[in-house]
């Protein structure tokens, strides 16, 4: 399948790759998919004392569209308070990345991993 | 723009400058473009001339008589015509047929009709290695049971099935068997003087001919019948019609006959560089190769990197053109089913790669192949949360994930 510049460039240059120590209190952790479906993504979040995000980071097992929506989506969310992230909607990445409509599942899981990070931190307090 | 290396041969190949230079003295008004079936004038009999040769030229590689070759438009054609043909003709005798799991989509999709039909099929399962145990097809045959179908070597993971053992107990037990050899010929030495198989499907773009291209091997003694799938003019006694493409089957026969002469130190070249390439691997860890290593064509290896998805590998060595059992590489979403049925993980079957060594594949070809593998394979690692908890010690298949 021919990919999109901006998912090449993501897929080629992964932003904030990496891990946060899921234990902390201000971190937030969402892990959504499955090896079985082919991805699985890891996206964590830092707050700070103001309640916006100061750090996100992602792995992801996937193919090319997958690891592009957890890269844009960690760019996305810093700066972000945790309503506004959680605002974010998949539809928003699958067009900016311009996902073709087999590949549009992947945004979805982005969304679903930042809900969960969202929810994972929101448990924590 | 410098073009990829290419080392996806099973999908096909590209025809021999020695073929494509034949084939296109067949064309044009200087050159035989006539009708091979116009037999009352120079330029039908010219034709006719060019495909006879052909004939015998396919014939010579696969060890049969030249009046045992029907045309086709291609490998799947041959196996609808072979299997449709068997059951439409032979259903007073039964209508049961067994066949492989892992065989193409043109036997299963066609067994799939006739079970629409009313015909009832047992699709096997293989072993863990691709291979079929012979107790496994005996267990499954019936006194209804007209034809057994099975392919000689699988174009995912290259296993080659022992198929003189499957069609002695096939003969035994009076049942027509049927081969899928679109990706053994000019790989393995095929005799069908001696062989016990009744029905066996070619195709031309495997093996450096051209495309839309392919021939059937029906057995004439004793003789073996077919009801006409696609009818009209009454061509290739009355089995296929459609006029002859003289040009393509010029082009099929002088690949087979390539293929005759070259076959032999052809295989032990590949087989290097399948080697080369296949050591170029060790050393990394969590590699599992899918398929019978031994009982395989020289040129394939399909192998899994496991924790790695398979089509985000190929993008990330896309300076090497090969193909996955990924299901992002397919429109279903679903990955490999042959793979699947060798009993793979889902997640190994997403994480492997096929590689495909050919005529025109080089040392330095593999060479570079394995450095891109090794980085990327690395690189894609780090960015795999399934390798962190593999290092960290956790069983996947206990983790309850989230399916979507």
């Amino acid at each position: 399948m021919a990919y999109g510049e901006k998912v090449m460039d993501h897929y080629e240059n992964p932003r904030n790759v990496g891990v946060l120590d899921k234990d902390a209190k201000n971190v937030g952790t969402g892990m959504v998919g499955a090896p079985a479906c082919g991805d699985v993504m890891r996206l964590q979040i830092q707050v700070d004392d103001d309640g916006i995000i100061e750090e996100a980071k992602f792995k992801t097992y996937g193919c090319g569209s997958a690891i592009a929506s957890s890269s844009l989506l960690t760019e996305w969310v810093k700066g972000k308070t945790l309503d506004e992230a959680a605002a974010i909607k998949n539809s928003d990445i699958a067009e900016e990345l311009a996902l073709p409509p087999v590949k549009v599942h992947c945004s979805v899981l982005a969304e679903d991993a930042i809900k969960a990070a969202i929810s994972d931190i929101k448990n924590k307090a | 723009m410098t073009t990829p290396i290419y080392m996806d041969y099973s999908a096909t190949t590209p025809v021999d400058k020695r073929v494509a230079d034949k084939m296109m003295q067949y064309l044009t008004m200087d050159g035989d473009f006539g009708n091979p079936a116009s037999n009352s004038h120079y330029y039908g009999w010219q034709a006719d001339e060019a495909v006879k040769k052909a004939r015998q030229q396919v014939a010579d590689l696969i060890g049969a008589d030249a009046k045992e070759i029907v045309w086709t438009s291609g490998a799947t054609e041959s196996n609808n015509l072979a299997i449709k043909g068997i059951a439409h003709f032979y259903h007073k005798k039964g209508k049961h047929i067994i066949t492989l799991k892992t065989e193409h989509k043109a036997v299963l999709d066609t067994c799939r009709q006739l079970e629409r039909e009313g015909y009832e099929v047992t699709y096997l399962d293989p072993m863990s290695n691709g291979l079929l145990d012979i107790n496994v097809l005996k267990a499954a045959m019936r006194d209804d049971t007209i034809l057994v179908s099975i392919m000689h070597v699988n174009n995912e993971i290259g296993v080659i099935q022992d198929i003189e053992a499957i069609g002695n107990l096939c003969r035994e037990h009076k049942i027509f068997f049927h081969v899928d050899a679109a990706q053994s010929a000019g790989k393995v030495a095929i005799n069908l003087a001696e062989l016990p198989v009744d029905l066996m499907s070619f195709s031309a773009h495997k093996i450096y001919g051209p495309k839309g291209m392919g021939a059937l091997y029906v057995q004439r003694k004793p003789r073996v019948r077919l009801e006409a799938q696609m009818h009209g003019g009454g061509h290739e006694r009355g089995m296929r019609s459609g006029t002859l493409a003289t040009h393509q089957i010029v082009g099929m026969g002088e690949a087979f006959a390539i293929a005759n002469e070259q076959m032999d130190e052809e295989n032990i070249r590949i087989r290097a560089l399948r080697d080369r390439l296949l050591a170029g691997f060790d050393g990394m860890e969590e590699v599992v190769i899918n398929g019978d290593m031994d009982a395989r064509i020289p040129g394939n290896l399909n192998i899994s990197f496991n924790y790695v998805e398979g089509e985000s590998l190929m993008m990330a060595i896309n300076d090497v053109a090969v193909s996955s059992g990924s299901a992002c590489t397919s429109a279903s979403l679903e990955p490999s089913y042959v793979l699947r049925a060798l009993g793979l993980t889902d997640e190994l079957a997403h994480s492997s790669i096929r590689f495909t060594i050919g005529r025109y594949t080089t040392e330095q070809d593999v060479d570079k192949a394995i450095a891109l593998v090794r980085e990327k394979v690395e690189k894609l690692r780090d960015l795999s949360p399934l390798w962190d908890m593999f290092k960290e010690g956790i069983d996947l298949s206990k983790v309850e994930w989230t399916a979507h």
